[in-house]
């Protein structure tokens, strides 16, 4: 789960790691208030959105005065950045900035370990920092079983040429950054910028983090940063259900177990499609493993009723899944539904039990359901019945 | 030969008693597994007993399995090498590390859902200690006709000269279906999650020194870059033929697609460009599964 910047604020607050003064609000009335409580001088109004390049994009103003923080939010708030709605604006203190320096601590998928990074050339976007000077952002693997420690801070902050007068607190706020991220069970822990004010003091003007949700169980905390209820009732209906599921732009619905066989058999479809008038997947739809009738009805149910849905693919290998399992569930999600609405399903079964899911769909006889033998001729069938509805 | 597994691996289970636990312990026993015992406290000195019918049909026989307080103890009693782990996430730390300290050669991490932080903790432990971690989130390891470890459904396919390395269960078991034929030395995946023990590097470097394995097939999917770190090494270390599939070319960027590591941020975790790195250095990528076995048939001559 992404945090929005002022939830890792929250977070800045409980670990310690030091950060300006700054209010969220909703509505743009509350930005006056927000920026006269926040004290004389300027402040910033700042989108909160989870996609960077924000300031760019317009999402970032400077406001000398409450009014001019109260225009800024208005414009602001319902405005879209890079097709992200704003709902929430952060109004924070201006601060005199001497030095924008970067400074983050993730998980390294290919090392199988922490990494911290800094650089004293933040501010800027780092994966350009990364591409065009490499040498400028200062790599620091971490040893899981060792931790990361003062020495191995200070030593990061040196090789990142930081002003030596300030070193000390980079090092310290990265030490309470790692901190975050362990307490936290975060993935990415980012500032950027990492600022230097004129007074030389070391703040934390951005934050992004990242926290794992597999170790939600452990963080009953975290619920609050939760989105509230996705507001797509498909998305609704299918989380309710405990299916995996993601909303795509296309014609044909997908069903299928396991996350590689579905991924491929979006890549399939698509494949396909492109004979038929380019028609697409409208979704993915893991029913996962082991899935019982319930969990298949439940998912063609969701796909079904997707109004965009043209036609529909089930494609299931069983290892766990049982294809007599999921021959009960079409069975049933028809039965419950009245019939697919005009819409024809193409299913095909391999693997554990498919004599016996086949037999189920044989015996059902069921108008709208075409079998077939092979993924690509399954792909094949379905892209063109979608085209033709 | 095959690799990790062969008909030597004497096999425990943590978590047999759990309800995965019992479900895949009796698939693994009529599969031909050699079961030797269960990890768990607090059923320590008791016997489990599991109704094992074989794949094909025929008469179902029960068969009493040892439970044990630790592995060490499994170990000892049974001359175990090999635990596959079914037991819950807030669990799964303990219980690897548990393995690890007892030294056990192999630990096959089935479940998923562990928090990455405790994986890297636990993969690291363990690495210190010698033993190899398979998984997270995986199917397992099958060498065919010597021994199955893990969730893959017995009797896909039997021995023959290709191995196969994969993220995806799923995936794996189509692609054993389509070269069924031909049949496999191992087939091993490695798991969904974003950080796994075993990686496609390692199954690289096992199936090129297996005197069985004539031809390698590598699939993946979007997320991270180990495809493109398999490439790197397919072109300096590998010279038996590899063939790659990858999952994903549609999938939208910034979506979590099912497995907790397959999500596309940044272009290196695109399927286009872990299929640009992999033909770069002149490995086959089938668009289909189908189509690549259609060329690891080519590549077998």
């Amino acid at each position: 789960m992404d945090l929005y910047e002022y939830q890792a604020r929250t977070l800045y607050l409980k670990y310690a790691v030091p950060t300006i003064d700054a209010l969220v609000i909703t509505h743009a009335e509350e930005a006056f208030d927000a920026a006269l409580a926040l004290g004389p001088g300027p402040v910033v109004v700042k989108a909160q959105v989870k996609v960077g390049g924000r300031g760019k994009a317009g999402g970032v103003r400077l406001a000398r005065s409450p009014e001019e923080a109260r225009t800024a939010a208005a414009e602001i708030l319902g405005s879209s950045i890079k097709g992200h709605p704003v709902r929430q604006v952060l109004v924070a203190q201006g601060v005199d900035i001497a030095a924008e320096y970067y400074v983050s601590l993730l998980i390294d998928r290919s090392n199988r370990a922490y990494l911290a990074l800094a650089s004293s050339e933040g501010g800027v976007d780092i994966e350009t920092l990364a591409a065009e000077r490499p040498e400028a952002l200062i790599r620091a693997p971490i040893d899981p079983l060792q931790g990361f420690d003062e020495a191995a801070a200070n030593a990061l902050v040196a090789a990142a040429q930081v002003d030596s007068d300030v070193a000390g607190q980079v090092a310290q706020t990265l030490l309470r950054l790692w901190e975050l991220m362990r307490g936290e069970d975060a993935m990415l822990v980012e500032v950027n910028p990492l600022a230097v004010t004129s007074g030389r003091q070391v703040l934390a003007l951005d934050g992004k983090i990242t926290l794992d949700d597999a170790a939600a169980f452990r963080h009953p905390d975290h619920r609050e940063f939760a989105d509230a209820e996705p507001t797509d009732p498909l998305e609704a209906k299918a989380k309710a259900a405990g299916l995996g599921y993601v909303k795509l732009d296309g014609q044909i619905g997908i069903i299928g177990n396991g996350a590689g066989l579905v991924m491929s058999t979006l890549d399939v479809v698509a494949a396909a499609g492109e004979g038929h008038g380019g028609v697409k997947p409208a979704n993915f739809l893991d029913i996962g493993g082991g899935a019982s009738a319930e969990v298949m009805a439940a998912g063609l149910e969701v796909v079904l009723t997707d109004e965009r849905v043209r036609a529909v693919l089930v494609n299931v290998f069983g290892g766990i899944t049982a294809c007599d399992e999921v021959a009960r569930g079409i069975v049933a999600a028809l039965a419950a539904l009245g019939g697919s609405g005009g819409k024809q399903i193409v299913v095909r079964l391999a693997g554990n039990s498919v004599d016996a899911g086949r037999a189920i769909l044989a015996e059902a006889n069921l108008a709208p359901v075409h079998m077939a033998e092979t993924m690509e001729q399954a792909a094949e069938l379905v892209a063109s019945l979608a085209a033709a509805n | 030969m095959s690799i990790y597994l062969d008909e030597a691996s004497r096999v425990i289970v943590q978590g047999m008693t759990g309800s995965e636990g019992r479900v895949h312990t009796r698939l693994m026993l009529a599969g031909g597994t050699d079961i030797v015992g269960g990890v768990n406290p607090r059923k320590a000195g008791q016997t489990a007993e599991f109704d094992v019918t074989p794949p094909g049909g025929g008469p179902t026989s029960k068969r009493q399995i040892p439970v044990y307080g630790t592995v060490a103890q499994a170990m000892s009693e049974t001359g175990a090498n090999v635990s596959v782990m079914f037991v819950p996430p807030a669990y799964a730390k303990a219980a690897a590390m548990e393995a690890a300290d007892a030294a056990i050669p192999l630990l096959v991490v089935i479940t998923e859902g562990i928090p990455v932080a405790d994986s890297v903790d636990f993969i690291a432990y363990a690495h210190a200690r010698g033993t190899r971690i398979i998984g997270p989130n995986c199917p397992g390891i099958v060498s065919p006709g010597k021994s199955n470890v893990g969730i893959t459904p017995a009797g896909i396919t039997g021995p023959g000269p290709i191995g196969l390395v994969s993220k995806s269960g799923t995936l794996t078991y189509q692609l054993m279906a389509e070269l069924s034929d031909v049949g496999f030395s191992t087939c091993m995946g490695i798991g969904g999650d974003p950080v796994v023990g075993t990686t496609h590097i390692d199954a690289l470097a096992a199936f090129e020194a297996d005197p069985e394995t004539a031809a390698i097939v590598l699939i993946g999917e979007i997320g991270g870059e180990g495809e493109q770190r398999a490439a790197e090494y397919v072109a300096q270390h590998v010279s038996k033929p590899v063939v790659a599939y990858i999952a994903g070319f549609t999938a939208p960027e910034g979506k979590t697609m099912g497995h907790a590591g397959a999500i596309v941020s940044g272009r290196a975790g695109t399927a286009d460009a872990k299929a640009e790195a992999l033909a770069v250095v002149g490995v086959p990528v089938g668009r289909t599964p189908r189509a690549a076995a259609a060329a690891v048939r080519e590549v077998l001559g």
